[in-house]
């Protein structure tokens, strides 16, 4: 089993110098976060997922969590004292506001830090990612009292939180909600059934605050008609201690392809007379409360991604230097090698490292538009980056984890017929990877609202606007790239050594491939915005989200390699840095513009030609 | 009662040490650098000796460049209470650092000098024994358990085949060992409040010692490759092939 190692370095890279912390001294609240103090605290968590979370990621996936008779529910061995570790730490609060102790750290400096999470255990991480949430939502819609009863707890870590949204028949489509909510004085009776409850009960916590969708006596149908109550497991008293306990239950624990450790509960609310849940807001406007926090919850399954990836990638790389089979593939030498000597190896794990790198930067970029967006102190600035956050989150969350369930499944390829065993561990991030990209939105429903809500309804102009700012930045690096080359050739023919001269036209070939890219998601945009003035095409358009949302993520994902390979050829251009990181930064970003980047062609004609033959075929064929 | 604690920045356990092409010493430059392991637990016995009572102040100091600074942070978020940086950006050795810690001490006047029992990157083990022997102070190295009461301090030790416990009069200077504890994670509220605090900073000259090195280092290179082994036919023939190859019998 090998151990999960935080990528300290790739994280330092974008976050210093490719995505710019600069930007955030704009905000007043984070001036005094400086580089020294933002390596310090990725190093601490670094040790902390190394050291803490990592090694029970087996063990919380072979024992996972288990229910009692008697409705309690035990975690796997070591997860209860590691949670107790973790809130000590003060991890719990890292992003929660000042006012109720929290640090309030911007979420550039959050990003990496949940991707170390997500990587070493994201069975794990869940119970905090969702007690994220729910302060989150109580820090909203709240009303004054109840913030102050419940949150400094919650931030503290003290007690969890939860968020009860899906009914049996209602997962994607929350306007088929059922669960009652019934006035009752200064508070309501709560009874219905919620599914999927990531963490409704556990032995982590003396309290579970669980905030629940439901609907009120002559609410109107549908989702206008939805509220949010706050429904403690145990009643709190006037003065801060546990009162009852609350009429809410975990009835069983599904049993599920990955994340075994986390226990997705079954919640019976009201079965002996109604659970006692107090209004969060004002009636009928949950869902508006659950869309404010929409972004950032499907951000963090985004990241879930990333982490995920970036594990599995760890793991078969280690397997692939280790594993000694055969010859190397192709060549005349008859000395056994590594299965790293062979080419289709290395294609495999290339193509997990691209991508991972990829997805994280284009993650990372989105990290600091998420912060602009909601702490610029120009109104005008945060409507701006409110846009392009509106773009990059369907494609960070879905590009993200469809990527991370492919990169895993490569995972298990390099093991060969050991990454079929469970013992390898290889399996393991397959199977937790296989949800991210179906909670939170499935992959359908982000392509929707890229293509429908982010492009068609505003005639693609954010995404022109996007595209326009990428392919002017890529023309100031390719003039950039022509001047590095020239210098470089100078140089080497001074030194008369023509190794190096190779990077730099590879540069100017990255930085091509992606103006390129940038190209063709605006023909695929064109193509979107006037194929959907025809009203009675759009169901053709939609037949076509997934590969625009495919392409646009291989566009955003792209222009950050480039980005980055100039960057690297820049500091090797002046001999500074890391020489072996940098020049693998450029062979990286080489190996996504001929891998990647060369699938877009072909997505563009699945988009604009191939929706067709998705319409063609009528529910009634099958 | 005060203690000072030394810590020295190593390149982090993790990293795969390389040898530089030149043979002048190991490759640093890009390399990941932390607080070297056994002085983390030197440290956090100070901060335990702070929280049960017994130590007023933990001061911890280190000695090196500027970029040493990280580890006083570190320091700083597990709880000493004020560091000092020594700095120089010679090559340190361990008789340099013992005389900067032997004028530092006599400064502070501490009654206890935590150090770890040796550095990650040379293993030297020496520093605080000159230490010691320059303050003329009592010493216990390799602590496995350190108790301190009134005037005394007893020192559990391992040694070859088991532990010995000794008994000191302060001041006294104690290197820990491994299994002295297991040093906590710094807090991120505690980061946080670290940054706010002040890095004091000293000269060699400000102490009156020349921190030059007094050895010379000719040649570092990887050891050398293990060759691969054979199997012999007979206890005969191994006798034969000790006695007249291996010549160890």
């Amino acid at each position: 089993m090998s151990a999960y190692r935080a990528p300290l370095k790739e994280m330092r890279f974008l976050v210093h110098e490719l995505v710019g912390l600069k930007r955030l001294a704009e905000l007043p609240q984070w001036a005094e976060i400086t580089p020294d103090l933002l390596d310090q605290i990725l190093d601490e968590a670094a040790r902390f997922a190394e050291g803490v979370l990592s090694p029970l990621n087996a063990i919380g996936d072979r024992i996972g969590s288990i229910r009692s008779d008697d409705g309690s529910v035990t975690t796997p061995p070591g997860f209860k004292e590691a949670y107790q570790q973790f809130v000590e730490a003060g991890w719990n609060s890292i992003a929660t506001p000042q006012e109720f102790e929290g640090q309030g750290l911007p979420r550039a400096i959050g990003t990496p830090v949940s991707e170390m999470w997500h990587g070493s255990n994201v069975a794990f991480t869940l119970c905090p990612l969702l007690t994220q949430g729910a302060i989150e939502a109580i820090h909203i819609a709240g009303s004054e009292a109840l913030k102050q009863q419940y949150l400094p707890r919650m931030v503290s870590g003290e007690w969890a939180g939860t968020m009860n949204l899906t009914e049996p028949q209602a997962g994607s489509d929350l306007a088929a909600l059922r669960t009652k909510a019934i006035p009752n004085g200064d508070h309501y009776l709560l009874h219905g059934q919620k599914i999927y409850i990531t963490y409704g009960e556990q032995d982590f916590t003396s309290n579970i605050i669980h905030l629940v969708l439901a609907r009120t006596p002559g609410a109107p149908a549908g989702i206008k008609g939805i509220s949010l109550f706050l429904v403690p497991k145990f009643l709190v008293n006037e003065d801060g201690s546990l009162g009852a306990r609350n009429d809410v239950h975990c009835v069983s624990l599904e049993n599920k392809l990955g994340i075994h450790a986390s226990p997705t509960c079954v919640m019976a609310y009201g079965d002996q007379g109604g659970a006692m849940g107090y209004l969060v807001g004002e009636e009928n406007r949950g869902l508006e409360y659950m869309f404010i926090m929409m972004n950032a919850a499907r951000f963090s399954v985004g990241m879930e991604g990333v982490g995920l990836a970036e594990a599995a990638y760890q793991h078969a790389l280690k397997y692939a230097r280790e594993r000694v089979q055969g010859t190397p593939t192709g060549t005349d030498s008859h000395q056994r090698s590594s299965i790293l000597g062979h080419p289709d190896v290395r294609r495999m794990l290339l193509t997990m490292r691209a991508h991972v790198e990829a997805g994280r930067a284009m993650a990372y970029q989105g990290s600091l538009y998420l912060d602009l967006a909601a702490h610029h102190p120009d109104a005008s600035v945060r409507a701006d980056y409110q846009t392009r956050v509106d773009v990059f989150i369907p494609v960070i969350k879905a590009w993200n984890t469809e990527m991370a369930v492919n990169m895993a499944s490569l995972g298990i390829q390099v093991h060969g017929g050991m990454g079929y065993i469970e013992e390898t561990g290889a399996a393991q991030f397959l199977r937790d990877a296989r949800i991210t990209s179906i909670y939170e939105g499935t992959t359908g429903i982000q392509c929707n609202d890229l293509i429908g809500r982010k492009v068609m309804r505003d005639q693609g102009r954010a995404m022109f606007a996007l595209l326009a700012e990428l392919e002017q930045e890529l023309s100031a690096h390719l003039s950039a790239a022509h001047e590095l080359e020239g210098s470089q050739i100078e140089a080497s023919l001074k030194a008369c050594d023509a190794s190096s001269l190779k990077l730099f036209s590879e540069l100017k070939v990255i930085l091509n491939a992606a103006m390129v890219a940038v190209h063709t998601l605006k023909r695929a945009t064109e193509w979107v915005v006037a194929t959907s003035v025809d009203r009675s095409r759009h169901p053709e358009i939609f037949a076509g989200a997934w590969p625009y949302l495919k392409l646009t993520g291989n566009v955003l994902g792209g222009v950050m390699m480039a980005k980055a390979a100039q960057h690297s050829a820049q500091h090797l251009s002046a001999k500074e840095g890391d020489i072996d990181f940098f020049e693998a930064k450029i062979r990286t970003a080489h190996f996504f513009a001929f891998h990647v980047l060369s699938e877009n062609e072909g997505l563009l004609a699945t988009l604009t030609q191939g929706g067709q033959s998705i319409i063609d075929f009528p529910p009634n064929a099958f | 009662m005060k203690v000072v604690v030394a810590l020295k920045r190593v390149i982090d356990y993790n990293v795969k040490i390389r040898v530089k092409t030149d043979g002048t010493g190991v490759e640093t430059a890009n390399v990941k650098m932390s607080m070297n392991p056994f002085d983390e637990i030197a440290l956090e016995e100070a901060v335990r000796l702070k929280e049960a009572g017994i130590v007023s102040e933990v001061i911890a100091v280190t000695l090196g460049t500027q970029a040493c600074q990280d580890v006083l942070r570190t320091a700083l978020a597990v709880g000493a209470d004020r560091v000092v940086l020594i700095e120089t950006d010679v090559e340190l050795q361990p008789l340099a650092v013992a005389t900067c810690l032997k004028a530092f001490v006599q400064k502070e006047q501490p009654r206890l000098v935590l150090l770890g029992k040796q550095a990650i990157d040379d293993d030297a083990n020496q520093t605080g024994q000159m230490l010691a022997a320059l303050l003329g102070w009592a010493q216990a190295t390799n602590a496995f358990k350190l108790e301190i009461a009134g005037d005394h301090a007893t020192v559990t030790r391992e040694i070859d085949g088991g532990l010995e416990t000794l008994e000191a009069s302060l001041p006294v200077i104690v290197t820990a060992d491994l299994r002295l504890n297991t040093p906590r994670y710094a807090t991120l509220p505690n980061i946080m409040k670290a940054k706010k605090k002040t890095i004091e900073s000293l000269l060699p000259a400000d102490l009156g010692v020349d921190p030059s090195p007094r050895l010379k280092t000719l040649l570092v290179s990887d050891p050398p490759v293990r060759k691969p082994g054979i199997v012999v036919n007979s206890v005969t023939e191994l006798v034969e092939k000790l006695r007249n190859e291996a010549r160890v019998i």
